[in-house]
């Protein structure tokens, strides 16, 4: 225990002393942030794509006609069901062995050969399937009599979704969706597999060079932490701001009617 | 009680608004209703009482077919609703645009309110205008102004249902339902879920409501207000209609043993 103390200690002196390791980090540190930027876009596309390949797919899965969920029901438990990497490999080595993707031009040459585009096309899937499931129980969890209050004033079925379904799902799974971007943008490291300089891609060509693998693994650590702590952050006003009607009760209440301030505090003392 | 001739002392050129004929329902091998026929004509307030599990919620119900009878008949205004058979033995629309269409003339009122949380009062009332009727943002917005002004709570448009009271909420429910111009409005125990300090203001819009001239039928545990703004009551008791009459007669002489009992223990 002391010698690691020791150890750890003089690490930390190295640091200090000479210019050096200064001198790899100032020349690495643009190619990392460069790597930070590719593991935003994986995320943030992909945190789109599949939300929005969510929605569909959750409104089959809640179809009473086996027709429509075994399609959905399948397709949630492959990517629920197998690790990420496997996915990724799947898709980036697997598509090639078929010749008719070969043949398809652009398609393949700009797209599906792309390390960039077949791990954001990994993502997508692998998200849409958590995100649909999400929504499923969301949709499932809005209270039935907002729903038959559509049905009673003549609201069709298309726009009980539309304007009150999915806008009260979409509040309810929203701090869970937040969570699996998170979780995400972390599986996202294992883009650098095939060979793609996202952060974690960035930091193992960094360390390859220059040895430093502690210095450079913390260094990353911590621009991971930082990506974490700005999409905490931006989930925090998103969910404040759309949720609005939920902490409406909380603000300060004086503001709107004191009254109403005065019976909510009353229910809350007693 | 014989259930079909209700009206043979209404007059015979005033059209039924509202015309149900032999509704039954049931869960499985319990009948819920037991073949209930009612005709509501321009104007009338049709009170329903009696105890819990009566039926009288799942009637008002099956009504705009929240619930699907397994029996029966519902015309409005001479329009009669398509049923057709489904696989459980429950009546359903033949037609989803016809149901809808009846259910848009058809106002209902929850007992729990059940407004949209995440929308603000003045869109509640504005949502089912444009949507289903196509009105304009504009018209629609004038005319939820208007009937929050007759509710008493054109303050409270920009508010949240979660900022108002049960009482206040439900003066919005009703307000929404109004804004389609409904022929026939529904009552599903309006008041049951409130405070008793609420529940006169909710009381007191369906009052002017009914003094306006509205055809309403109003599921209650209220027997006061039943007694005092009602043209007619009906007493269901396991299903079937024991009583019914102007509430001078249901109230105060009943025929049946049941309703007798049931009011000595709710007046």
């Amino acid at each position: 225990m002391s010698e690691l103390i020791i150890q750890l200690s003089q690490w930390l002196l190295t640091l200090t002393q000479g210019a050096e390791p200064w001198d790899s980090y100032a020349r690495y540190l643009p190619r990392l942030m460069d790597g930070v930027w590719v593991t935003l876009q994986l995320v943030v596309v992909s945190g789109i794509v599949g939300f929005l390949m969510a929605i569909p797919i959750a409104l089959m899965r809640i179809s009473k006609s086996p027709w429509l969920w075994i399609f959905p029901y399948c397709y949630i438990f492959f990517f629920r069901g197998t690790p990420l990497l496997v996915q990724i490999f799947l898709i980036y080595y697997g598509l090639s062995q078929f010749e008719s993707l070969r043949n398809l031009g652009w398609i393949w040459t700009d797209v599906l050969s792309q390390p960039y585009w077949c791990a954001i096309i990994a993502f997508s899937l692998n998200t849409s399937a958590y995100i649909a499931e999400l929504f499923r129980g969301a949709i499932l969890a809005v209270p039935k009599g907002e729903v038959e209050a559509a049905q009673s004033l003549g609201i069709s079925r298309r726009k009980q979704y539309q304007h009150i379904i999915l806008p009260r799902a979409f509040g309810i799974i929203l701090p869970a969706y937040g969570n699996e971007v998170i979780l995400m943008l972390k599986g996202s490291a294992l883009a650098s597999t095939i060979t793609l300089l996202d952060l974690m891609g960035a930091t193992r060509g960094a360390i390859a060079r220059t040895y430093m693998s502690l210095e450079f693994f913390l260094l990353a650590g911590l621009l991971y932490l930082l990506l974490t702590a700005v999409l905490i952050g931006f989930f925090r006003l998103l969910e404040n701001w759309y949720n609005a009607h939920q902490h409406a009760i909380n603000m300060s209440l004086e503001k709107v009617d004191p009254q109403l301030r005065d019976k909510h505090l009353e229910d809350n003392v007693r | 009680m014989n259930s079909n001739n209700h009206h043979t002392d209404t007059q015979p050129t005033t059209s039924a608004t509202l015309e149900v004929k032999d509704l039954h329902k049931r869960y499985g091998q319990i009948e819920v209703l037991k073949g209930i026929s009612l005709t509501a004509r321009d104007g009338d307030v049709i009170s329903i009482i009696g105890s819990s599990g009566s039926g009288k919620s799942t009637f008002l119900r099956c009504l705009n077919l929240l619930e699907n009878p397994s029996k029966g008949s519902i015309t409005l205004r001479g329009e009669s609703l398509d049923l057709v058979s489904n696989s459980k033995g429950e009546l359903e629309a033949r037609k989803r645009h016809q149901l809808e269409r009846m259910r848009a003339r058809i106002g209902f009122v929850f007992q729990n309110f059940n407004l949209w949380p995440h929308m603000t009062i003045l869109d509640n009332i504005m949502l089912a205008p444009t949507l289903v009727k196509g009105a304009s943002k504009k018209d629609s917005k004038e005319r939820a102004m208007q009937l929050l002004e007759k509710v008493g709570l054109a303050d409270k448009a920009k508010y949240y249902p979660g900022n108002l009271s049960g009482g206040q909420q439900q003066r919005i429910a009703i307000a929404r339902t109004l804004a389609m111009d409904p022929e026939v409005l529904l009552f599903d125990e309006p008041t049951s879920a409130l405070d008793p300090e609420l529940v006169n203001e909710v009381l007191g819009v369906m009052q002017g409501l009914a003094e306006e001239g509205r055809t309403m039928l109003i599921v209650t545990h209220e027997m006061r207000f039943a007694r005092d703004v009602s043209s007619q009551v009906m007493f269901l008791h396991q299903g079937k209609v024991e009583e019914f009459g102007p509430p001078s007669q249901v109230f105060t002489n009943p025929t049946s043993e049941r309703c007798r009992e049931f009011l000595s223990s709710h007046l």
